[in-house]
């Protein structure tokens, strides 16, 4: 139905996807699966019409086809349901499914009456009852998923695109939804379906591609492939890589002291995280494994106070913490290294001094007057340790390589000097020798006694540099690697583990 | 709008494939959109019953004539001030161009009735067909771009008007001067115009797939994109619909007044959008109605006529009335539109 | 994407519109003097260049606020309202002598600012609305405190709106002292740190764990007492205030100067500098239209084709 061959996309700097082979067939529910960057969402928007491939073919239909806009493509018949509901919030649950193809009735007016009635009718098809009549964003997300499907199904749509659809659906809304997929399989709609949950791709998909670092490294069908493959094929621990083993700067283990500085109990967050509890010792990193989507970047936004919690608390050496404030887990001693440097890290039109001053400057002024020379004093240390290149410490952060940003980063919140350091996929993106840096400054700085929590996609790096793992699965932690069960084994069976009481309870 | 999304999903699991219960979900969500829509009808309406009861003088036919008759130009220029509004814009050069259509109407009622209409249709059209190409398509700030434009528009009108000191008169026995001074079963032609331009608004705003696409744009204008909403020519035409209402409301003024006064029209681009978000439109877009805009003007209105009523106050406190209220209004909407998310 | 194929020309091209962007006000200035030395009569006078320097003063220090809001993506409509309601506060209080009459207009800027800041800070008003509700309440009440214009006598108003030091006007003294300070909060302050980390990027200002509510509340009083004082001596220097038309229009020349300037609308960004030298550049075309004999209707279509060249000039670097 839906193919492509030899696709490669390149972007400024990144080469999204290289050689890619990738074919939906009509009836058949094709999984895309792989860890971030692994190209699968730049595959979808080749697919979809919002990127044009700079080589390769797309065929739709047995016909080479080149969609300009996500328009073209949706008149061709391939629609899009993307993870974040791409609807009209304050408009109606009718005039959302039928915007741009209203039934018009004399004077070319529109014919609300038949209007309502047809959106109730595909509503109820999908087995979804509410008053279409009323705003769009009075439903539940679910339920707007389900417009945002009828919407994709409505317009006859041959292949239909579901960009993780699950993420933030109730067990019941999940099983709603495959129904729905299960319909449209019998119709002959080719569905590609994206998701990082395991339990739901085995029950819902029929053949499955796994992308990593923008190739393809298996297509196949997806019965009778064994779960442990699928979660090393993913993060890329079977094929030899170029990448030589034990290259990551970890030195091992450290020495961690006997009590924890902080401790966080119970922290829950609607759809994202369920009773996660994890402590941290001085001295100690602490891995937080689990596939994209899992909950890591959101456990450590919860303690950081950067995502209000539904429940929990943090303490930072036995003083709580007030919860939901970035400025309280500050003065706690709590730092976060976010895990979109762009667009929550640094400040792209400041320089490299004044963004490693930032956080810091009440410190380093005296009657809120900067004090340019303690500044100065600081921005040199930590140039010089960490290694940053820049031009010099005026030069504008936005123009700096990924690598050195996040080193501002990191220098931003070292000049703090916190207790507890939350690092969010702190080598993503970055170079091959900025990354060794990073790696061995994550060392060093837990050696100098401070309690790091590492999030990293990258296993090895991990692996190699935690001395415990805590294991996140679907926002719930789901095993503790201490000691010698830290492996990269044990981390992928932890992953891959089939819940004992089935995937919806 | 895009961000708070997956928060409303807290409010209400509607999905329901069995026993949908939509009722109890959306009830306190009801009952704020009950106070937007009609919040503003109720304090008009409260405000003219205080009026009638305090004042022998308000319930007369001759105040309400003139209320109606001064609501109706500015009622024309807020009706195309929320077409603009519901896209998530904003267009500060009605002033200026009410203005300008006014003298440029003045100016060529000599050429007959025609010309004194279409000529400010077609200038201040085209002034917002400007705004609107360098909003939609170079992609500058409305309000950067409206503001030049209000500046551009005003100088335009003193430089057709030997900077102000020459006042275009109109024909007291001509037809234009009887479009503003006529009457038709005791009711002034320029209110009746009003009414039936409010009628045409609101059937292109709700019945019409264009209004789907105003909405669809100020709601969440990625999303109307990838739906085919064409959302620069519809910025596009809301822009240059807004330029046609201030440019027409000029003219109906100058044939009312018979002559094309240059000082007017400064702060009338604050009173419009003042009425449009009394009315219940959103500042942020994607939400409001064209009835409430009017129910807006006539509030402002009968606040103006109340103030002017009590002859120990100064007509300034109008002002501060409208300015106050707006701000409430403005509180009051991004308090509810709070709740609605964190519910 | 083409940005990997930059070609040596749209590099000589992004460099020139960099230039132009940063430098450009500066430019104008000098050819803008430059015209009217050499075609302007009477334009080289010591009279002529503090008439010039008198009237840009009250404009400037209301850019000079103006600047911070727009450094922090934000704008504040309601300077010019500020400046009525100073002027009638002024007035007012004026039995009590100058300084008092002065630290109470400048007072009730403060009082505006603090609600224009807790609209957009605490409740989440944007900029625009909150500041328009503002400006029709502020100058409302301008008019409700002081109905009509009124002569201002007082020896010390008179001093103030007409002194001078060295040749120097007042005025022009307390709008470059001024101008000054700002350049140095911008540049030297935590706060000014802090203004320009919440205009370029809030998300990574809240994360840092900056006071972001605390910082635009100050930008918006900061705002308000700036428009206040730029009233104060306006009134002195008219010798009359005039509620009812003093800083109409003034919001507009503010954020005129202010983008003319180089300060993009997008934030992230205050040149203190390239303000003074916006404001001046757009003294400077008026005085030249007019000299010129070109009505005044002339200034205005001028500077209406200014803003929106400026603003398309800045758009390249906020798409960045």
């Amino acid at each position: 139905m839906l193919s492509v061959t030899h696709l490669s996309k390149t972007f400024p700097g990144v080469r999204a996807l290289t050689d890619v082979d990738f074919t939906a067939r009509a009836g058949e529910v094709h999984a895309l699966v792989g860890e971030n960057g692994a190209g699968k969402s730049t595959l979808i928007k080749v697919l979809t019409g919002v990127h044009r491939p700079d080589a390769g073919e797309v065929r739709y239909d047995g016909e080479p086809v080149r969609f300009s806009t996500p328009l073209q493509a949706q008149h061709a018949g391939i629609s899009t349901i993307y993870q974040e509901v791409n609807l009209v919030p304050l408009m109606s649950v009718a005039r959302n499914l039928f915007l741009g193809r209203e039934p018009l009735g004399r004077l070319g007016l529109i014919d609300f009456r038949r209007l309502h009635r047809e959106a109730d009718d595909a509503l109820r098809r999908l087995g979804v009852r509410v008053d279409v009549r009323r705003p769009l964003r009075e439903l539940g997300v679910g339920a707007q998923q389900m417009v945002a499907l009828a919407r994709a199904v409505a317009v006859d749509a041959r292949v239909v695109v579901m960009d993780e659809p699950t993420s933030s659906l109730e067990p019941r809304e999940v099983q709603t939804l495959f129904g729905v997929i299960r319909m449209l399989r019998e119709r002959g709609v080719a569905v590609i379906y994206v998701s990082h949950r395991m339990d739901e791709l085995y029950e819902i998909c029929d053949t499955v591609t796994v992308l990593r670092d923008g190739r393809v490294v298996h297509s196949g069908p997806l019965a009778g492939l064994d779960r442990l493959r699928l979660v090393a094929m993913m993060l890329g621990r079977e094929i030899g890589e170029v990448r030589a083993e034990g290259l990551t700067k970890f030195s091992g283990s450290h020495d961690p002291a006997a009590e924890p500085v902080l401790r966080a109990a119970g922290l829950t967050v609607r759809h994202r995280l369920e009773d996660v509890s994890l402590t941290l010792r001085p001295g100690e990193v602490v891995g937080l494994g689990g596939l994209l989507g899992s909950g890591r970047s959101e456990t450590a936004k919860a303690i950081a106070g950067a995502l209000p919690t539904d429940a929990g608390r943090v303490v930072v050496a036995g003083v709580p913490v007030r919860a939901g404030s970035t400025a309280a887990a500050i003065r706690a001693g709590i730092s976060l290294l976010p895990e979109d440097r762009k667009a929550e890290g640094i400040v792209p039109g400041l320089s490299v001094r004044e963004n490693i001053a930032l956080a810091a400057l009440p410190a380093l002024s005296r009657f809120g007057l900067v004090d340019d020379a303690r500044v100065d004093r600081i921005v040199e240390t930590f140039m010089k340790r960490l290694r940053i290149k820049a031009a010099g410490p005026h030069q504008k952060v936005g123009e700096l390589s990924g690598g050195n940003q996040q080193k501002v980063l990191l220098a931003r919140w070292l000049a703090l000097r916190p207790k507890v350091l939350l690092l969010d996929e702190p080598t993503r993106g970055i170079d091959v020798g900025a990354k060794a840096e990073v790696q061995a400054l994550i060392d060093e700085l837990a050696d100098d006694g401070l309690a790091v929590l590492l999030i990293s996609s990258d296993t090895e790096e991990l692996i190699e540099g935690s001395d415990r793992v805590v294991v996140l699965k679907d926002g719930v932690v789901v095993s503790e690697l201490t000691g010698d069960a830290v492996t990269e084994d044990a981390l992928m069976r932890a992953i891959a583990a089939v819940p004992a009481g089935g995937s919806d309870d | 709008m895009t961000t708070h999304t997956e928060e409303t999903g807290r409010s209400a699991g509607t999905v329901s494939p069995q026993a949908g219960d939509p009722a109890r979900a959306g009830r306190s969500e009801r009952l704020s959109a009950l106070a937007q829509q009609h919040g503003a009808l109720v304090t008009l309406v409260t405000a003219m019953a205080v009026a009638s009861l305090s004042f022998d003088t308000f319930l007369t036919g001759d105040n309400l004539e003139n209320m109606a008759l001064s609501s109706a130009f500015l009622a024309v220029v807020a009706l195309g001030m929320t077409f603009v509004i519901v896209t998530g814009g904003i267009d500060l050069s009605v002033g200026s161009l009410f203005a300008l259509g006014g003298v440029l109407a003045a100016w060529g009622s000599r050429y007959g009735t025609v010309v004194a209409l279409l000529l400010p249709l077609a200038v201040c059209g085209l002034i917002g067909l400007v705004n609107g190409l360098l909003i939609a398509r170079v992609r500058l700030a409305p309000f950067i771009v409206t503001l030049a434009a209000m500046l551009g528009a005003r100088g335009i009108l003193l430089a057709i008007t030997d900077e102000g000191s020459t006042t275009y008169l109109v024909d007291k026995d001509s037809f234009f001067a009887r479009l503003g001074q006529g009457s038709l079963l005791g009711v002034g032609v320029p209110v009746w115009i009003t009414v039936v331009l409010f009628v045409l608004g609101a059937v292109v705003l709700r019945r019409t797939r264009f209004g789907q696409y105003v909405y669809a744009v100020g709601g969440n204008e990625d999303a109307g994109a990838l739906m085919g909403a064409p959302v620069a020519r519809t910025k596009v035409s809301v822009y240059t619909l807004s330029g046609l209402c201030a440019g027409l409301a000029g003219a109906l003024n100058a044939a009312w007044l018979v002559s094309g006064v240059t000082i007017l029209g400064t702060g009338m681009e604050l009173e419009a959008i003042s009425a449009v978000v009394i009315g219940g439109t959103l500042l942020s877009g994607g939400f409001g109605f064209i009835s409430g805009s009017l129910v807006g003007v006539l509030l402002l209105k009968v606040i103006q006529n109340v103030i002017n009523q009590i002859g120990s106050l100064d007509s300034a406190y109008q002002q501060v009335v409208s300015g106050a209220f707006l701000a409430v209004v403005v509180v009051a909407q991004t308090l509810l539109g709070r709740r609605r998310r964190v519910l | 994407m083409t940005e990997l194929t930059l070609t040596g020309a749209s590099l000589d091209r992004a460099r020139l519109l960099r230039l132009f962007q940063d430098y450009g006000v500066y430019a104008g200035v000098v050819v803008l003097l430059l015209f009217n030395f050499a075609f302007t009569p009477h334009f080289v006078s010591a009279e002529n260049f503090r008439t010039q320097a008198v009237q840009v003063a009250p404009v400037l220090i209301v850019a000079l606020g103006m600047a911070l809001a727009i450094g922090t993506e934000g704008v504040d409509l309601s300077v010019g309202s500020v400046m009525a309601l100073s002027t009638s506060l002024l007035s007012l209080y004026l039995g009590y002598g100058p300084w008092i009459a002065a630290l109470t207009a400048v007072l009730g800027g403060v009082v505006v600012g603090v609600a224009n800041g807790a609209l957009i800070a605490f409740v989440g008003v944007q900029p625009i609305v909150a500041t328009l509700a503002l400006m029709v309440a502020g100058r409302g009440l301008a008019l409700v405190l002081l109905p009509q214009l009124k002569d201002v006598r007082d020896p010390g108003m008179a001093r103030l709106g007409s002194g001078a030091v060295l040749g120097v006007p007042y005025l022009v003294l307390i709008a470059a002292a001024l101008a000054l300070v700002v350049a140095f909060v911008v540049r030297r302050t935590t706060f000014g740190r802090q203004v320009l980390a919440i205009g370029d990027s809030r998300a990574a200002a809240r994360l840092a764990g900056l006071p972001v509510r605390r910082v635009l509340v100050v930008v918006y009083v900061c705002g308000g007492a700036l428009a206040a004082v730029a009233g104060v001596l306006a009134t002195a220097r008219l010798a009359a205030s005039d509620p009812t038309s003093l800083g109409t229009l003034m919001e507009l020349s503010a954020i005129t100067a202010v983008v003319v300037g180089g300060t993009p609308l997008s934030g992230g960004r205050v040149r203190v500098g390239g303000t003074v030298a916006g404001a001046v550049l757009i003294q400077l075309l008026t005085t030249t239209l007019i000299k010129h004999d070109l009505p005044p209707s002339w200034t205005q279509i001028a500077q209406a084709v200014v803003i929106v060249l400026a603003v398309y000039a800045a758009r390249e670097r906020g798409r960045r």
